[in-house]
């Protein structure tokens, strides 16, 4: 079976939820809508207080090439523009708008009938995927068009879907999968087309037979899409990390992107929003949340309008649980342990994992022994014992020498270290501080 | 909000290993030589380790305590029993106790704390101890008791090693191989030897433990007995009589105690499997280096010291392959 070629680790899987059909949640008494969603400019709000919006309404432009425009999730009055603590923990402009009703705009299709025509240009997919502003699902929030417009010279060859969900706990996309796998498929035929490629791959790890036996048997109905079961490895979702389990090859070191070798990656998640946005004219404006965690009650998954605050879906997995310490927007290798749980649901948002008190604990941090671990763990083959040390003397030329861009933050140092290490926090500041110095290089030229 | 949360950087799990379960577990891997060399040695062999290990937690403890006036201490964290037990196996069951606790000293003291503890030594410090014995008590640390004498401890009789009469025929006593063990007889550990280095087989089932635990990794070990097997092995079939098999050279000396439990020290060996293999490459062909042609009958502790020295040469010039290196399919 198929993984990618160096590193990476094992942690325990928990996906608590992975039994827990899809449920609808309850919508939220107020919806707040970060304006910067995805990676780029943020986007422009075109509302003002007291204007009424509808479910499907756009609320805030694309502020740019690299942008996404901002849709309301529920139908009412804008309460305010202002800002709110998002899962980075910074304080972001925001649109509030106080919940009235439910009414949909009229242009979106709310049946339930699988649509698997489509007529449109690859330019016309791609323009639909753009006004519907979406970004990529898996957490990194890319917007989707940027990535099926290559740069000059370069040519996708395939697309490869993203439903690897490698992170702990998370199943939104292992459910998503089971319920509307026809749909996914649709999507990812959308994506092929728009991309102007005839191949099409999804990656799914080993440890969710139940979607790989249906998504083989439903993609036969669709030409030029292969499932790859892919053997469990952490960090096999990391883009570069899926193209060399998929399709074997390696994207080089940055500035270097995926493109670079011919693949365009997609998250399930992208790929089901891609359907409802050509196929349903829906924009995207909800998505499936994983709320979790061993001392959580009911461990669930949830279709949960945008703007939703966290503290409603724990609320109803049973509320937040006496001994918690520590609430976590996305999984517990990538995701950001947030300040409060009023963080609205965006885009990006995969889960919520609660860790109990004695989990969210690091233990103290020991001399490094020089045990190597890291080293072998390390899926970009670089030396985190090194770039952390060197980051922490603040010798930024020797670890951009030791090519800190590379670095995808994934965790396996950290989550490997015998000495409990805190490498991943002094390289992060390492690649922001070497970031800084790139640009402004760049800039003189 | 009633409980303040916990807001730090992912990654928020850990995979719950820990200095202490990594040095516990090699000094676990340790146990079938220590029970043979009790089986072996007797009495001798238990005053030594215990000597040897409590020595060095003393001293470890001290240094730590009055010297460098560290609040926490770290003799708990198993690095110290581990080498005072590593210092015990590579010293004969006959050493008197001042003896050992100069070694002790000097492993601990000079060897790790002097550079700052744990993780900051360039040099591995039983080997130090080891080495700095062997130059100051050449006399007491080359006589190695006959097995099988189980009570006595400094009054053991005394017999050369199979190293000694390899040496022999290397300078031309042509009949020195013929009295060698049978190849067999080395492998389990009925000959004469430091404590720990006996038993090819007990320190390979500690191997074994090592690898299925994940301590340490193939690349040392392995090449550094590859390198002996073939460089010996190819020494042998250019002159049989003056060069012993390789599989005597394989089962004697502290051969296996080296390459699986003191090259592969964390701290003093390089981190990359490249540089792993080039480094136990240069120490196996190092150790037959001195065994055939050098002053001494055993070369491991020097191989092993001098390429210590090479470690930071080693991890500068070998890096791992990085991603996208590859070339594309």
């Amino acid at each position: 079976m198929k993984t990618f070629r160096i590193g990476g680790v094992h942690p325990a899987e928990n996906k608590l939820s992975a039994g827990k059909a899809i449920e609808t949640l309850a919508l939220p008494k107020q919806a707040v809508f970060p304006l910067s969603q995805h990676i780029g400019a943020p986007a422009a709000a075109i509302v003002k207080k007291g204007d009424l919006v509808k479910v499907g309404t756009k609320i805030a432009e694309a502020g740019g090439f690299v942008s996404a425009p901002i849709f309301s999730s529920v139908s009412g009055k804008v309460n305010k523009v202002d800002s709110v603590i998002d899962a980075s923990g910074y304080r972001k402009p925001a649109i509030f708008i106080d919940v009235e009703g439910d009414e949909w705009e009229e242009t979106i299709d709310r049946s339930t009938d699988l649509v698997k025509e489509c007529n449109l240009t690859p330019e016309e997919i791609v323009a639909k995927i753009k006004d519907a502003g979406i970004v990529g699902m898996g957490g990194a929030c890319f917007p989707t068009h940027v990535k099926l417009m290559p740069p000059p010279g370069c040519k996708a060859e395939c697309v490869i879907i993203n439903a690897v969900e490698c992170e702990p706990y998370l199943t939104a996309d292992h459910r998503l999968m089971l319920e509307k796998a026809d749909q996914i498929l649709v999507g990812v035929s959308l994506l092929m087309k728009a991309a102007k490629v005839t191949r099409g791959y999804i990656g799914i790890e080993n440890n969710k037979p139940d979607a790989i036996q249906l998504m083989t048997e439903k993609a036969r109905n669709y030409t030029g899409i292969e499932v790859v079961p892919l053997k469990v490895k952490y960090p096999q979702g990391g883009e570069k990390q899926l193209i060399d389990a998929v399709i074997g090859r390696q994207v080089p070191a940055p500035p270097a992107i995926p493109i670079n070798v011919g693949a365009v990656v997609q998250n399930v998640g992208t790929a089901y929003a891609v359907y409802e946005a050509v196929m349903k004219n829906k924009p995207l404006f909800e998505r499936v949340v994983t709320v979790t965690g061993k001392s959580l009650q009911n461990p669930s998954n949830f279709l949960t309008r945008m703007g939703t605050p966290m503290s409603q879906l724990i609320d109803a997995a049973g509320g937040l649980p006496a001994d918690t310490g520590k609430v976590i927007g996305g999984g517990p290798m990538m995701g950001k342990a947030l300040v409060n749980t009023e963080v609205p649901i965006c885009k990006g948002s995969s889960g919520v994992l609660i860790m109990n008190d004695k989990e969210a604990r690091r233990a103290e941090p020991e001399p490094c022994i020089r045990c190597a671990k890291c080293v072998s763990a390390c899926p970009m083959g670089l030396e985190p014992y090194l770039l952390a040390t060197c980051s922490a003397l603040k010798d930024w030329e020797r670890v951009e020498k030791e090519m800190i861009m590379s670095c995808i933050e994934c965790g396996s140092c950290q989550f490997t270290c015998p000495s409990h290490r805190p490498m991943l926090d002094y390289i992060r500041m390492g690649k922001g501080k070497v970031g800084g110095i790139i640009r402004a290089r760049n800039a003189k030229k | 909000m009633a409980n303040q949360l916990i807001v730090s950087l992912s990654p928020h799990v850990h995979n719950n290993d820990s200095v202490q379960k990594n040095m516990y577990g090699v000094i676990l891997a340790l146990v079938p030589a220590l029970l043979v060399s009790f089986y072996m040695f007797g009495l001798g062999a238990v005053i030594v380790t215990l000597t040897s290990v409590v020595a060095c937690l003393f001293f470890e403890w001290a240094i730590t305590k009055f010297i460098l006036k560290r609040e926490r201490t770290t003799i708990m964290d198993g690095s110290a029993a581990l080498t005072g037990l590593l210092l015990g196996f590579n010293l004969p069951s006959n050493l008197p106790i001042w003896i050992i606790i100069i070694g002790a000293l000097v492993a601990i003291g000079i060897g790790k704390m002097t550079f700052g503890g744990l993780g900051c030594n360039p040099f591995n410090p039983a080997l130090v101890g080891r080495i700095f014995l062997l130059i100051s008590f050449p006399v007491q640390m080359t006589s190695w008791p006959v097995n099988g004498q189980w009570m006595s401890y400094t009054d053991a009789e005394t017999a050369a090693t199979p190293l000694s009469l390899m040496k022999q025929a290397v300078h031309g006593n042509v009949d020195a191989l013929s009295q060698l063990p049978s190849s067999f007889d080395l492998f389990l550990g009925s000959n004469p030897g430091c404590i720990g280095e006996i038993s090819s087989l007990a320190l390979l089932l500690g191997l074994a433990y090592m690898l299925w635990k994940k301590i340490i990794s193939w690349h040392i070990p392995v090449s550094i007995l590859a390198t002996v097997f073939v460089f010996s092995g190819l020494m042998h079939l250019a002159n049989p009589v003056a060069y012993a098999s390789p599989f005597a050279h394989l089962f004697t000396g502290g051969l296996m105690l080296g390459a699986i439990f003191m090259a592969t020290d964390y701290v003093t060996s390089p981190m990359t499997h490249k540089g792993m293999v080039i480094y136990g490459v240069a120490i196996g062909f190092l150790t037959v280096v001195i065994r055939l042609f050098g002053a001494y009958p055993e070369g491991m502790s020097f191989a092993i010291f001098i390429m210590n020295a090479f470690t930071p040469l080693i991890n500068t010039y070998c890096k791992p392959k990085r991603f996208g290196e590859v070339v594309k399919k």
